[in-house]
């Protein structure tokens, strides 16, 4: 059972139209596992966790969790595949008509017996352990900082205790030390949780310190993946140029649409 | 190029939109039936759909009920038939006017409202984030807007009807020198249910199709602000044009079953 990873996909394609966004990737994300994806905007690092998740459907190739295709599931069996997962995503996506512990329990809340006064003690503590005080809870979230966003919306994405988290650029907009502080956040709470994570971001420090491996991804597949000790000696053109971000190398960018 | 392939092409991708509405709302309504409920969010939807329209809706038909009888006395003297005021006022709100007048009013209220909200939600991933929180956006988002929609609409045009006979009301004897009493009688006179209930119908119809634009336009707009205008513009106008195409579908089918 500890040989099948808990996360594998295996040549995935997805288009857009005329667009190819996954041309055939390929990962394996190993149970308790944390793995940052790597790669410029527009490689396809969003749609890679949308098809996980089953917000979008990949046109060809297999997803399996703990095993299991879940391209095909429908219904109920989707609802409970998608139950597995928590996510932070890259604008926090907190819902702004709700103050902020009905956001943090949101899920929570939903589970039958929970009552609202057990909801808001469960929220105060996630709330805690993003290093939140209580009072935080009743204000709205558009009233808070982008950095006191993102911590909600970690908070919220673990609340429920998922098997499975994504985080989506978590430290895009943040300046450094607050960046840092979800970075270690991040690392605290996966190790809390015990869950697997997948992260996509294309910031190196960010990477460095939540990875437990590191993959690049790249014109829709994954060209490289290693340890994050390995990366600095990866040997590939790609990843280096990537990493020291560097305007010449083999990655072009488009900066005109011809 | 060829105009027939230009015809061909608009016309197949007329049909692919009426299939992309019709199957957006039969998941809609599927989800009204079908639990968990958010009694929550549709006790919400009620009161922003139908309270808050009240002022909107009364003003409209007022004022709708006081030219109405300006106008037909204007025609009716002509020929000695002021008489029949009461009775053209009546009918004309109760049949027509106080069901389109009400939905259009209410599809620039609340169609626009809908659409510019859930559009917002889904630019800012929130409706992404409600499915990995275990939670059906139809079910959530649209369910409630649907049933309050469909079912508050008829209760805003009673209001709508008596407040426009009382407007047609006014004019009549403050301006027109009708007796009260009589021109009361003659209101009930010729009045039958089916004229009123004929009128509710049409009103729930207007409810269902103000909503649904309001969520097919937004829960679907994609590309930031400028695709949350188009969407707000796109729900009020469609809404606007199913009403009085529906208005006439509807009455023809009232006039054939009589």
């Amino acid at each position: 059972m500890t040989d099948v990873p808990k996360i594998e996909l295996r040549g995935v394609t997805k288009s857009f139209d005329d667009k190819h966004v996954l041309r055939g990737m390929d990962l394996k994300v190993a149970r308790g596992e944390s793995v940052v994806i790597i790669g410029g905007s527009g490689t396809g690092k969003s749609v890679t966790l949308k098809c996980i998740l089953g917000l979008l459907r990949p046109d060809d190739g297999a997803i399996k969790i703990d095993g299991q295709d879940t391209t095909r599931l429908r219904g109920a069996q989707l609802d409970a595949h998608q139950a597995k997962f928590g996510m932070l995503f890259q604008g926090g996506a907190l819902f702004d008509s709700l103050p902020v512990w009905r956001n943090v329990a949101f899920k929570v809340a939903q589970q039958p017996g929970v009552s609202r006064k057990e909801a808001k003690r469960i929220a105060v503590d996630v709330l805690a352990s993003v290093g939140l005080s209580p009072d935080v809870g009743d204000i709205h979230p558009a009233e808070l900082s982008g950095g006191m966003q993102k911590r909600v919306a970690l908070a919220r994405a673990i609340a429920a205790k998922p098997e499975i988290i994504f985080f989506d650029e978590p430290t895009t907009g943040l300046d450094p030390i607050m960046a840092d502080v979800i970075n270690e956040l991040i690392v605290k709470c996966v190790r809390e949780v015990g869950a697997t994570a997948i992260s996509i971001t294309h910031d190196m420090a960010s990477a460095r310190k939540i990875a437990d491996r590191i993959a690049m991804l790249y014109e829709g597949r994954i060209i490289w993946q290693g340890s994050k000790k390995e990366i600095d000696n990866s040997g590939n053109p790609y990843v280096d140029q990537f990493i020291h971000g560097r305007a010449e190398g083999p990655i072009k960018m488009q900066v005109r649409k011809l | 190029m060829n105009p027939l392939a230009i015809i061909g092409r608009a016309f197949l991708e007329f049909l692919a939109v009426v299939g992309r509405l019709v199957e957006f709302a039969a998941n809609g309504v599927r989800h009204c039936f079908t639990p968990p409920f958010y009694i929550r969010q549709t006790a919400k939807q009620f009161l922003d759909i139908g309270y808050y329209s009240l002022p909107v809706v009364g003003l409209t038909t007022l004022f709708t009920g006081m030219v109405l009888a300006l106008q037909s006395h204007t025609g009716f003297s002509r020929f000695d038939a002021e008489t029949a005021i009461p009775t053209v006022v009546v009918l004309s709100i109760t049949r027509e006017l106080g069901p389109v007048m009400a939905g259009l009013m209410v599809a620039g209220r609340i169609g626009a409202s809908i659409a510019a909200e859930l559009g917002t939600m889904r630019v800012t991933e929130q409706i992404d984030a409600l499915t990995t929180l275990s939670t059906n956006p139809f079910k959530y988002l649209i369910a409630p807007r649907l049933i309050a929609g469909t079912l508050m609409l008829p209760l805003l045009v009673l209001v709508g009807d008596v407040v426009g006979v009382f407007g047609g009301f006014l004019v009549s004897v403050y301006e027109l020198n009708f007796n009260a009493a009589n021109y009361v009688s003659q209101t009930w006179q010729y009045l039958e249910r089916s004229d009123v209930t004929s009128g509710l119908w049409k009103a729930a119809a207007f409810g269902f199709v103000i909503t649904l634009m309001g969520c097919y336009h937004g829960f679907n707009s994609k590309g930031g602000a400028q695709g949350v205008g188009k969407a707000t513009t796109n729900a009020v106008v469609s809404a606007s044009i199913l009403i009085l195409f529906a208005n006439y579908m509807l009455t023809g089918l009232f006039f054939a079953g009589k």
